[in-house]
């Protein structure tokens, strides 16, 4: 194990380590921890630069009603859900399918359609927008859901494919081989044998989707126009300069951005992690 | 005459012969034809407007490369260039304190755990929290007031200082980048290979000679990958840039993917031929990168087969 472990070190240093973590902690946090002070202050706090002292007022819940009541906050939280999940799920359910026809068959363009999806999941985003932002309006779906999401689930296969590719082959091949000596259809194949099996990367990709696209604000800027369709990075976007001032509200508004992902982040940590790190560990 | 019987029996006789074949392409087309749609071929569009003179309405005019030439020329594409080179170049901080950070917490001790994932926060929160957190910490009444006022710099704003603004800018947009490297290291120091740090340690090696020849060598995987998402997280600046400063004060925070739609998108003209060959530009500089990374693929894929 590196480095060694502090159990094997002098008890001062465990001592020290011990305490040292927390410290460490609090010095890393201190920008989330200043939002969410901020957010539980009034006015009057903020004017007067109280900060980091006791609040005068214990006011997150007055806050957060202020966001709730006069700003579209609710409509931006549900077009987010409306956003991300059908993304969530076209994406997975497409790449299941190219990365199986990747992993599995051996044919001439293989390896060139493979690298085609990773080379077109790292382009800048700028060299797609005009013609995407015009395709969208040609299809009638500019300032929709739906043209938003069709545009994350074509974009996300990229990642996915990339990701399923190389889960699926790295599972047994000689399972495979059976199935078809024992007159297995290739359809059976892929659904009783291949998607029972990649059940991990399914979870993995699915929270790694809807952290990327809850958190997605680009795309939202250039597809979406109307309040009615605008998710909540976009909103807290437009409400950040509405609200010059008004850091507590603005606080209170980008805790409720922030809370869906930390939630699937400590709900299904494991397979986030797996998932962010490709085959860091294979290489 | 063939009774249907027959017909059926050849039907499932010839799918037989070719399924094998064919089922690939079953399986890819929908998810490769809508990567097509709307990936790929945009690729080569813009690059196709970056040679027209378009306001997204009227019928564009070909110009040649003149929208190229006019770059050259211009200003504000060099302030751009620099900050994207200024973002690359600090961006790069994250991996080295990645994992420092990584080391420092790969421990087992009570509660480890979720201090790890409290460590790793910063980067499951959007950047347009992240970007709002921070112009609201650098707000000289703001987060950092207390500090400046100790430090004797009172009402200090660094967003609004021309010269220190993508500096701030960076910094922030840093904070998730650590974290997201710190993740990739955590998981390289858990796959090391015991035996060898063991016999490494018998031979005598300690420290950063331990550290140098026998640890990072292992990490090597993690390593690349941390430095291909962050090059590439550096590149794609946008949030940041949108929510902090909108490019300014005065165009000095500006990177060429604000930019870029900055003059295809907003009040400043909707110059789309003028926009792509900025994205162009900015598409031919991380094309390096993309190919480096499939360049490495492909030799480990060649390995593998």
């Amino acid at each position: 194990m590196f480095p060694i472990p502090i159990q094997k070190r002098p008890f001062i240093n465990q001592i020290s380590y011990r305490i040292l973590i927390p410290i460490s902690l609090a010095i890393w946090l201190i920008p989330l921890i200043g939002i969410m002070l901020t957010s539980i202050r009034g006015l009057g706090d903020i004017t007067q630069g109280n900060l980091w002292g006791m609040p005068s007022e214990f006011l997150l819940f007055s806050n957060l009603k202020d966001v709730f009541q006069n700003t579209p906050m609710l409509s931006y939280i549900i077009n987010s859900f409306k956003i991300t999940i059908p993304t969530m799920i076209g994406a997975v359910a497409l790449s299941c399918m190219t990365g199986f026809a990747l992993a599995s068959y051996k044919f001439k363009a293989n390896l060139f359609i493979f690298f085609t999806f990773i080379a077109g999941n790292f382009v800048p985003f700028q060299i797609l927008m005009i013609p995407v932002r015009d395709l969208t309006y040609q299809m009638g779906l500019y300032d929709t859901v739906t043209g938003l999401v069709l545009f994350h689930v074509a974009f996300q296969t990229g990642f996915c494919t990339l990701f399923m590719r190389n889960f699926i082959k790295a599972l047994p091949n000689e399972l495979f081989e059976a199935a078809r000596i024992d007159g297995t259809s290739e359809f059976n194949i892929f659904f009783k044998i291949v998607l029972p099996l990649t059940r991990p990367a399914i979870a993995a990709l699915s929270v790694l989707i809807f952290t990327f696209i809850w958190n997605d604000f680009f795309w939202a800027t250039v597809l979406i126009q109307g309040h009615h369709a605008m998710p909540i990075t976009a909103g807290l976007k437009s409400l950040n300069g509405q609200w010059i001032s008004a850091y507590h509200l603005l606080s209170a508004g980008s805790i409720m951005a922030a809370i869906p992902p930390v939630i699937m982040f400590f709900l299904m940590q494991k397979h986030f992690i797996a998932g962010l790190t490709l085959g860091a560990s294979k290489g | 005459m063939l009774n249907s019987d027959t017909i059926s029996y050849r039907k499932s006789s010839w799918w037989k012969l070719n399924q094998q074949r064919l089922t690939p392409w079953i399986f890819l087309s929908p998810g490769l034809l809508l990567f097509l749609v709307y990936v790929i071929w945009p690729i080569f569009n813009s690059l196709y407007i970056s040679l027209l003179q378009w306001d997204g309405l009227s019928p564009a005019i070909y110009v040649g490369i003149s929208n190229y030439i006019e770059l050259l020329d211009d200003e504000y594409f060099y302030i751009s260039l620099m900050n994207n080179l200024k973002w690359l170049i600090f961006f790069m901080l994250a991996v080295p304190i990645g994992l420092g950070l990584a080391i420092f917490l790969n421990q087992t001790i009570f509660g480890i755990r979720l201090i790890k994932s409290l460590f790793f926060f910063p980067f499951v929160i959007s950047q347009v929290v992240i970007g709002i957190i921070f112009a609201w910490f650098y707000n000289p009444r703001g987060v950092i007031g207390p500090f400046l006022d100790f430090i004797g710099l009172s009402n200090y704003a660094i967003l609004a200082d021309e010269n220190f603004a993508t500096y701030g800018i960076i910094f922030a947009g840093i904070y998730p980048q650590i974290a997201y490297c710190m993740i990739l290291y955590l998981t390289g120091l858990n796959n090391l290979n015991t035996d060898q740090i063991e016999a490494g340690r018998m031979d005598g090696a300690k420290g950063f000679s331990l550290f140098k020849n026998i640890i990072l060598p292992q990490l090597r995987p993690a390593t690349f990958l941390a430095i291909v998402v962050t090059v590439i997280g550096s590149l794609r600046s946008f949030d940041m840039v949108a929510i902090m400063t909108q490019g300014g004060p005065w165009g000095s925070t500006n990177v060429l993917a604000y930019y870029m739609f900055e003059t295809a998108l907003s009040e400043y003209g909707y110059r789309m031929g003028y926009g792509s060959a900025i994205a162009a530009v900015l598409f031919t500089i991380m094309m390096f990168y993309i190919l480096f990374f499939i360049y490495r693929m492909y030799q480990s894929e060649k390995k593998g087969l």
